[in-house]
């Protein structure tokens, strides 16, 4: 069983660090300098290149990204989900990126200790 | 069993085949592959469509404002609305509307005041708790939450696990073992609000089906209070039994719209595809998996025609309605099996919908009772007796 939250290291975010990201499909987070995450996402079935081109495009729609950090997952809407969910209960709102999800129900979880 | 169409039932199929074709196929050329949900203004739009039809709410009993579909058209519809990507879980993507769950009918009339017709109306979510750690095919002698009573209220303690959308629902009806001594007698149904002290879902769980998952919940001294106790105390499975064994039928009926779907794709790929200077369809290996995909098809489908036929005439039902779910189950998941393995690689890739097909009727071999405990229900039919 994975941890709920996404407790990979954050990499840096530079051309380098995304060419050697993995082609496969998952979920990420796109933080600033700070380690505050911007955005929840996922590669899903129809991402070019995966998490490679997934966290690209995502991150070019931040001026303060700076940093990512991803997991390897073929359920990733259940563990984008789950990671939305949680970060809604730890921290009371979602981040900026996510915060328009119309009328969109996020789960509620309610995970221990952070 | 004689399944001529009648006019009516013609005309109303090919309305909903034309809706999957020209409304739903073309929308998810733009959807992840793996996703459930419509965008907001596709979704209003085509429930506005379902309803100027006279096609919303079609599982609502036609007391309840639905428009009283017998299960035989039901069943028809079922096999075309789930011909499409998500088809399985969410066929035509729920624009059709819900019936809410099968329990919440045999609630009392405040309860179906707070509960049933905010559902039917679309305000509020439910989820069904059964399943908990320790099993969840024999619930009688597998459940270990309880339900104490304190006055006017009852404390609930305990776990549930493999629970669908309980994370986004607002309300859940829940089992909990009231009399220890008395087995499958002692088993309480509640309505417990999600919004209740001590209800936690404490994760997710990933399966095979990532849209539609489940979630592990947690119940810590949570007080209800005794007007959601739904049906009789000690009586929990008493209630909807009936609705139960009906809900088999068109569930399925979904594995046979998939597998029907998956049978016309082998076919125009045998058709079409060319190897060693011929095309596939003229293989005797190939014509032979889709002659035993056809089968299944029509073993499955004839099963399901004539459960539904009987429940809607009134006789009784449950061993075809389990006979079906267990026949179509598996007879769908082996088309969808054979249906890869003639389109070879782009059998595996996520540009068609044959992958997801194949994890999710999977789950159908274990979800609305397990195939082989729909094995035991014709066996103690059959055979008589119980068993243990
Ligand atoms: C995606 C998903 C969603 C689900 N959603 C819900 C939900 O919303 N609500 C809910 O309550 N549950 C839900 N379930 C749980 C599901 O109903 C149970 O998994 C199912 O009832 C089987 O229970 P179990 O997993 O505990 O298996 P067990 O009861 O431990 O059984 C294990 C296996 O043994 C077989 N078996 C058991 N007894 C016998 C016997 N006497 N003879 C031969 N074989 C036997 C079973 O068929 C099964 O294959 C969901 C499950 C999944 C995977």
């Amino acid at each position: 069983m994975t941890g709920v939250r996404l407790g990979k290291p954050w990499r840096d975010l530079d051309d380098a660090g995304i060419a050697a990201l993995p082609g496969q499909l998952g979920v990420f987070q796109i933080g600033d300098a700070e380690g505050v995450v911007l955005e929840l996402g996922f590669a899903g079935g129809r991402s070019r290149f995966g998490l490679r081109s997934a966290i690209a495009e995502t991150a070019a729609k931040h001026e303060r990204a700076a940093r990512f950090r991803y997991e390897v997952t073929m359920q990733y809407w259940s563990r984008f989900e789950e990671l939305l969910a949680v970060y809604l209960a730890d921290h009371g709102e979602l981040p900026v990126g996510n915060a328009d999800r119309g009328d969109r129900r996020i789960g509620r979880i309610a995970a221990p200790g952070r | 069993m004689d399944f001529e169409l009648t006019a009516e039932q013609r005309l109303i199929l090919e309305t909903v085949r034309r809706f999957v074709h020209e409304e739903i196929v073309p929308l998810e050329a733009d959807l992840d592959p793996d996703a459930s949900e419509l965008p907001p203004h596709h979704r209003e739009r085509l429930v506005a469509m379902t309803k100027e039809l006279g096609f919303y709410g079609l599982d609502i009993p036609e007391e309840y404002g639905g428009p009283g579909i017998d299960l035989v058209t039901r069943t028809l519809m079922a096999f075309e609305m789930a011909q499409h990507r998500a088809g399985l879980y969410a066929p035509c993507y729920g624009v059709f509307g819900g019936a809410g769950l099968a329990q919440l009918y045999e609630a009392d009339d405040d309860q179906k005041e707070r509960y049933l017709h905010p559902v039917l109306r679309g305000e509020k979510r439910g989820f069904f708790a059964l399943t908990e750690p320790s099993g969840g095919s024999d619930p009688a002698r597998a459940i270990r939450t309880t339900a104490v009573r304190d006055g006017d209220d009852w404390i609930v303690d305990g776990e549930k696990t493999f629970i669908s959308g309980a994370d986004k629902a607002d309300f859940g009806i829940v089992f909990a073992r009231t009399d220890p001594e008395l087995g499958r007698k002692g088993i309480t149904c509640f309505l417990v609000d999600t919004d209740m002290p001590g209800f936690r879902v404490r994760r997710i769980i990933h399966t095979l089906r990532s849209t539609h998952y489940a979630a592990e919940l947690e119940f810590n001294r949570v007080r209800v209070p005794g007007r959601n106790v739904l049906g009789e105390v000690n009586q929990g499975f008493a209630i909807a039994n009936d609705r139960l064994s009906r809900n088999r039928i068109p569930y399925a009926a979904g594995c046979i719209g998939v597998a029907l779907k998956a049978q016309e794709m082998a076919i125009a790929y045998a058709k079409a595809r060319k190897t060693f200077g011929d095309y596939l369809s003229t293989r005797q290996a190939v014509q032979w998996m889709i002659v035993d995909n056809e089968i299944d098809l029509r073993t499955g489908r004839a099963l399901t025609l004539e459960a539904a036929a009987r429940a809607d005439a009134g006789k009784p039902f449950r061993t075809e309605a389990a006979i079906c779910k267990l026949v179509a189950s598996e007879g769908a998941s082996r088309v969808v099996d054979r249906s890869m393995q003639i389109h070879g690689g782009y059998g595996m890739t996520k540009d068609l919908p044959l992958e997801r097909w194949y994890r999710e009727l999977r789950i159908r071999r274990v979800g609305e009772g397990p195939n082989e405990i729909q094995r035991l229900i014709v066996a103690r039919d059959v055979i008589g007796g119980s068993f243990h």
